[in-house]
C-alpha cells in the first residue's frame, strides 16, 4: 500500500473556546476524490481550512495534534510555501478583478514575483484553462479582465488559477454550491478527469454529487470524524446509525 | 383553526372600505403633493447660493483672467496690470509637497485600520483622525509654527506643506479604509490560498482593487485644503517674487486672495477676484477629475 499523501492523527481545531474537530483521523491517497459530507457545523470547511492553514487566519483560531503533507507536519511548514502545494477553490468564484483572464490562471506565479518566459507562461496557462475546461470559451479574450464572464466560467477560471500551480491536493469548498446545475455538472466532470492527475478534497451538502464524483467519503458530525470509506459502501451500506440517517435524509 | 365565516369577511370588507372615504385619498393626495414640493424647494435652497457664488466669482473675476495674469508677477502699487504667476507656482508646489508628504502615510494608516478589526492601537488611531479632522485650521498653523517655523529659523513653503499634509491626513486615512472595508474578503483570501504572502496580497491585490476609491479620496483631500488659508499665514508666509525653493516663503493663491483683498488699491480687488475665480476652478476641476478616476478606474467583480 503506497503511503496516504495526506494524513491526519488525532487532529484537533478550535476558534477559541469553541471545539470544531475533535481527534480526526483520515487517511488520504493519492488520486482519490473524498467527498467530505455532514450536516450545517460539523467541521466540513473548518478541517479542509486546516490543510492550507487558512484556518488559523481567523481571530483565536489554534489546531492540535498531527496533520501531515507527504510525510511532513503541516503545522510545522510556511504557511506560504504550504498553500503553493494545496490548491483551494472557495464557495463563491472570486478571480481577481483587476487582472485579465490570462493573469488571473498565472496570478500565482506573478503575485508570488516568479518570473516566467513568455512561452512558459503561454503553456501554463493554456494547460490550465483546458484542464478547467475554459480554454475554447476564452481563447479569444484572454486579455480582457474576467468581469463578464459568468458565475460558473468565473469558478473555472479560479480552479485553472489553483490548477496553475500544480498542487498536491486540490481543496474545493462547495465549490459548486452558488452555481447553476449547468455549470455544476461542468465542474463534476471536470473533477472526473482531474483525477488522474490530482487528489482531491471537496466539501459538499449535495449528496448526489458526493455519490457521483467522488471515490471516497468521509462523514462529519458535531466535530467528529463519523465515518470515512469507500463512497459506494457509505451510500449502500453504511456502518454507523448516524451515517445512515443522514443519507436517508433524517437529519442535517 | 377556526373558519372565517363569510359574514365576517364580509364586514371586514364593508369597514376596510368605508374606512378609506374619497375624501381621505384627495386629502392624503394633497399632503404628498404638499411634503414632495417642501423637499424639492429645500433641494433647490442649497444649492442655490452654491451657484450663485459662482456667478459672482466668475462675474468679478472674468475680466482679471488673462494671459498676462497668468504669467506675470504681481505689479507694485500704482503700475496696472501684473499677475499671479508667483502664487499659482507657489500653491502648486506647497500642494505637490504637502501630497508626497500625506499619502503615503495615509494610506499607510488607512490600510492598517482597514485590516484590524478589534485593536487598541486601531481604536486610538480612528479617534486621533477624527479629532484631527476637526481640529480648526488656525489651529493647525500655531502649531505648525511651533514645531517647524521656529525651529527652522524662518517662515518657509516646506512648512506650508507639513500643516496642509497635517490637514490632508485624515481624509486620505478615511477614505482609504473606507473603500478597503468594501472589499470582499474573499479577495484576500483567494491570494492568500496561492501562497503570497501577506504584505504581497496587501500591496499586489487589495491596493490595486481599492485604488478607485483611494485616488478619488486623494484627489478630494487636495481638493479640500487647496483654499486653506490660515495656517498658511504662518507657514508659507507669502513673497511677491516667483521662486520655487521650498525652504523660502512662498506665496500662494489663498495667501495673495487675503493680503489683495485687504489692500485698499482697486486694482488689488481686482486680482483678488481672479486668483478666488482660478481657485474655484481649480477645485471644480480637482473634484470632476475624482468623479472621473471613481468612474473609469472602478474594478467590476
Amino acid at each position: 500500500m503506497e503511503s496516504a499523501i495526506l494524513k491526519a492523527t488525532n487532529f484537533n481545531a478550535s476558534f477559541g473556546e469553541n471545539h470544531i474537530l475533535k481527534n480526526i483521523n483520515l487517511e488520504v491517497h493519492k488520486n482519490n476524490v473524498w467527498a467530505i459530507m455532514g450536516p450545517s457545523g460539523c467541521g466540513k470547511t473548518t478541517f479542509i481550512r486546516c490543510v492550507n492553514r487558512m484556518h488559523e487566519l481567523a481571530p483565536n483560531a489554534t489546531a492540535e495534534g498531527s496533520l501531515k503533507l507527504k510525510g511532513e507536519e503541516i503545522y510545522e511548514m510556511n504557511p506560504v510555501m504550504l498553500r503553493r502545494k494545496v490548491g483551494m477553490v472557495f464557495q463563491r468564484p472570486n478571480p481577481f478583478p483587476t487582472m485579465s483572464i490570462y493573469d488571473n490562471v498565472i496570478a500565482g506565479y506573478i503575485l508570488n514575483g516568479i518570473k516566467l518566459s513568455k512561452m512558459e507562461k503561454d503553456n501554463i496557462v493554456e494547460t490550465s484553462l483546458k484542464q478547467a475546461a475554459l480554454w475554447r470559451e476564452v481563447r479569444s479574450t484572454l486579455y480582457k479582465k474576467g468581469g463578464f464572464l459568468s458565475g460558473g466560467q468565473q469558478q473555472r477560471l479560479c480552479i485553472a488559477r489553483a490548477l496553475a500551480m500544480s498542487p498536491e491536493i486540490l481543496l474545493l469548498d462547495e465549490a459548486t454550491s452558488a452555481l447553476d446545475p449547468i455549470s455544476t455538472s461542468m465542474i463534476e466532470e471536470l473533477i472526473h478527469q482531474l483525477k488522474s492527475e490530482y487528489t482531491i478534497l471537496m466539501v459538499t451538502h449535495n449528496m448526489q454529487q458526493a455519490a457521483r464524483v467522488s471515490d471516497k467519503t468521509a462523514f462529519f458530525y458535531l466535530g467528529e470524524l463519523i465515518e470515512a470509506n469507500n463512497t459506494k459502501t457509505i451510500f449502500t451500506n453504511p456502518k454507523h446509525e448516524k451515517t445512515q440517517e443522514y443519507i436517508t435524509g433524517h437529519f442535517g | 383553526m377556526g373558519r372565517v365565516s363569510e359574514t365576517q369577511l364580509n364586514n371586514k370588507k364593508n369597514i376596510a372600505r368605508a374606512s378609506l372615504s374619497e375624501k381621505q385619498v384627495g386629502r392624503r393626495n394633497k399632503k404628498n403633493l404638499f411634503f414632495k414640493s417642501v423637499i424639492i424647494l429645500g433641494t433647490l435652497i442649497s444649492t442655490l447660493p452654491l451657484l450663485l457664488i459662482l456667478f459672482y466669482i466668475f462675474k468679478q473675476g472674468i475680466s482679471a483672467i488673462n494671459w498676462n495674469f497668468l504669467t506675470h508677477l504681481p505689479s507694485p502699487v500704482g503700475e496696472t496690470g501684473g499677475g499671479v504667476s508667483n502664487a499659482l507656482v507657489g500653491s502648486i508646489m506647497i500642494l505637490l509637497v504637502s501630497a508626497v508628504i500625506a499619502i503615503p502615510v495615509g494610506i499607510v494608516a488607512g490600510i492598517y485600520l482597514s485590516e484590524v478589526k478589534n485593536s487598541k492601537l486601531g481604536y486610538y488611531c480612528r479617534l486621533a483622525v477624527d479629532v484631527l479632522q476637526g481640529i480648526p485650521s488656525i489651529v493647525v498653523g500655531i502649531i505648525i509654527y511651533e514645531w517647524v517655523v521656529r525651529p527652522m529659523g524662518g517662515f518657509s513653503a516646506l512648512s506650508g506643506s507639513v500643516a496642509l499634509a497635517l490637514m490632508m491626513l485624515p481624509s486620505i486615512i478615511k477614505s482609504t479604509e473606507e473603500t478597503l472595508k468594501l472589499l470582499p474578503e474573499s479577495l484576500k483570501e483567494a491570494s492568500l490560498a496561492l501562497g503570497v504572502p501577506y504584505y504581497k496580497t496587501i500591496l499586489k491585490v487589495i491596493v490595486p482593487t481599492g485604488i478607485s476609491g483611494i485616488s478619488a479620496g486623494v484627489i478630494l483631500s487636495i481638493a479640500r485644503v487647496i483654499g486653506e488659508t490660515a495656517p498658511l499665514l504662518f507657514t508659507a508666509f507669502g513673497n511677491p517674487f516667483m521662486t520655487t525653493n521650498i525652504l523660502d516663503p512662498m506665496s500662494s493663491l489663498p495667501l495673495i486672495i487675503f493680503n489683495y483683498a485687504t489692500s485698499p488699491y482697486d486694482d488689488w480687488h481686482q486680482l483678488a477676484w481672479g486668483a478666488s475665480m482660478l481657485l474655484i476652478l481649480m477645485i471644480l476641476i480637482l473634484n470632476i477629475i475624482s468623479k472621473i478616476v471613481q468612474r473609469k478606474w472602478k474594478v467590476q467583480f
